[in-house]
């Protein structure tokens, strides 16, 4: 008698239970679009009092007379992002083909935990090491070459982001690079090719795509970077025009500005607005990044 | 000796110099953090919150970031990980292997991971002024949740799909519903994993700053209610690295050395409690 009823009992928790989870499962998906809706609707009043391409490409940046040119702060971004990039991507990419394709096991093996390490030390702690390292051996570096500089200057966020992003793009080419069929690897080989014109013509050719997207992981990362940044890039409100300028990164503006924010009439439309501008391209970063991945992981299956 | 040796040699050499070079870097901020950090560090730092004057360097410590930053990062991951529960138990028990909304799911989620964590904090901040909620602990707690619920997803996500369809198989060939299967299989066999998703969660809330700079504010009191401001470990180093005053930036690289020390455990611990845990399950 019991058996039935705790039977159609269970059966009815089932069923509750997937209506439930589907619902917070779908929800959970949707945050990231709710994010991006809410930011849009806070930047209405800015869109609807200027123009985007003004907001875009001007440098008149006078919150007090209601000009919010962003072109400084879309150009600091630039200028840091790209000065770690630079610095980054070859190394990152010698030390993963390093760590994939020549290391012994036990060096591979050894690496991993301490990529992790990298990985795990909190950006504000990255921060503490630029303004106690590299903003003094960046001036100091900048004054045997003749030219006097701060310190915080784009050079320096530019470093600090490097090493930030080390973990992530190395990480992800070693995998890439390992996902390679052996096999490719032995032909070329075998045809006489040394080790290294097999890695630049045949391994490199076939994980170009997926290391193409490691970088751009690392790259999107680098762009939303927020208090490292802050710490040590200076932030004037100027577009550099060199390495050992200031500059003030999108990420950093919305960080200083929060507090003043809600005093001056439509501040907080262009903090939102700015957010929005560094969510809608650190998402396309992404989403490129996630395709071309998913591409990979379906070929290798 | 021949053209394509001595670009092998040099390429290598070139690649063992950048390793090394990334392996020099982590050790200089280690050892960084580490001299800066135990150079300044004192017991006051870990048992006393600000008395009057903090800031212009005199007597006091920062257990009001320590424990803020435990209070908040912990909630905030308890919340995740309730929430993070029925969502992964979904996509891996009740979505047919291949299903596609759950391919969508898990798309957005790691589109979710990659959204800069000032972002989550402008939203955050929007949220709480829709409600009328003021920067407070609970603010911090909600907005480092929504940070923290992609990793926790994901992370669990990729434990709980390892566990063989077999299992599952034959606890539904025993009569078992998806929910009694899901509870008791799978969260069973991915109990360890589980772990140490929630680790690495809380590893990286405690860690975030961008994150708390609008929601949780920054009070020199432990917070005795949710919706009292709490202070956090890396917006007191932030702060206190902002002073012009030398006494308060020492400060700042003992908080740093503390904050990267929890991180750290976190980090070992979770590691650690992986391996013991997996030695009982199938796999």
């Amino acid at each position: 008698m019991g058996l039935p009823n705790r039977t159609k009992r269970s059966r009815l928790y089932d069923r509750a239970a997937a209506v439930l989870m589907g619902v917070l499962a779908r929800l959970s998906g949707l945050i990231v679009i709710v994010i991006a809706a809410g930011l849009f609707w806070k930047s209405v009043p800015i869109l609807k009092n200027q123009s985007l391409s003004a907001l875009l490409f001007s440098s008149e940046w006078y919150p007090l007379r209601g000009q919010f040119g962003f072109l400084p702060f879309i150009m600091g971004s630039l200028w840091v992002t790209g000065t770690a990039m630079i610095l980054a991507v070859p190394l990152c990419l010698l030390t993963a083909i390093y760590l994939a394709e020549y290391a012994p096991r036990g060096i591979r093996e050894g690496m991993r935990p301490l990529i992790d390490l990298l990985a795990g030390i909190p950006s504000v702690v990255y921060g503490v090491w630029g303004v106690l390292v590299v903003v003094p051996w960046v001036k100091r570096a900048a004054g045997w070459f003749g030219y006097s500089t701060s310190g915080y200057c784009v050079l320096s966020a530019g470093i600090v982001l490097a090493v930030m992003i080390f973990p992530v793009i190395i990480h992800m080419t070693v995998e890439i690079l390992r996902a390679v069929p052996q096999e490719i690897r032995e032909a070329s080989l075998s045809l006489g090719a040394t080790q290294w014109q097999t890695i630049k013509k045949v391994v490199l050719r076939k994980a170009f795509g997926g290391v193409l997207a490691a970088i751009v992981l690392g790259l999107s990362r680098a762009f939303g970077e927020t208090i490292a940044v802050l710490m040590v890039a200076g932030n004037a409100v100027r577009s550099p025009t060199g390495f050992l300028d200031a500059a003030y990164p999108l990420p950093a503006l919305i960080a200083n500005n929060y507090g003043e924010m809600m005093s001056i009439p439509l501040y907080d439309s262009a903090m939102m607005l700015a957010c929005l501008i560094l969510l809608g391209i650190v998402l396309v970063f992404n989403v490129l990044a996630k395709l071309v991945l998913m591409r990979i992981q379906k070929e290798i299956q | 000796m021949d053209r394509r040796r001595v670009e092998e040699a040099v390429m290598k050499g070139l690649m063992k110099a950048a390793t090394l070079l990334i392996v020099g870097v982590l050790g200089l901020i280690m050892l960084t953090i580490l001299v800066r950090g135990i150079r300044a560090m004192s017991w006051s730092m870990l048992t006393q919150t600000p008395k009057g004057g903090f800031y212009l360097g005199r007597e006091g410590g920062i257990l009001n970031a320590i424990v803020g930053s435990f209070y908040i990062a912990g909630g905030a991951t308890g919340l995740a990980f309730a929430a993070a529960v029925p969502v992964v138990l979904y996509l891996n028990v009740f979505c047919r292997r291949g299903s596609r909304t759950a391919a969508v799911i898990r798309f957005l989620l790691d589109v979710l991971w990659g959204v800069p964590s000032i972002v989550f904090g402008a939203f955050g901040f929007l949220l709480m002024l829709a409600v009328g909620l003021r920067a407070s602990l609970l603010g911090g707690i909600l907005t480092v949740s929504l940070f923290v619920l992609p990793i926790l997803c994901r992370a669990m996500d990729e434990v709980v799909r390892m566990i063989p369809t077999d299992l599952l198989e034959s606890s539904y060939a025993l009569g078992a519903t998806r929910l009694q299967t899901a509870v008791r299989v799978v969260l069973r066999q991915a109990s360890a994993g589980i772990l140490t998703a929630v680790l690495i969660a809380f590893g990286r809330g405690v860690g975030d700053a961008a994150s708390v700079l609008f929601t949780a504010g920054y009070s020199d009191q432990i917070p005795q209610s949710l919706t009292r401001p709490a202070a956090t470990l890396p917006l007191a180093i932030f702060f206190q690295l902002g002073t012009p005053f030398p006494q308060v930036q020492d400060r700042a690289y003992a908080a740093a050395l503390i904050l990267t020390v929890v991180v750290l455990a976190t980090s070992l611990l979770s590691r650690r409690l992986g391996r013991r845990l997996t030695r009982h399950s199938i796999s």
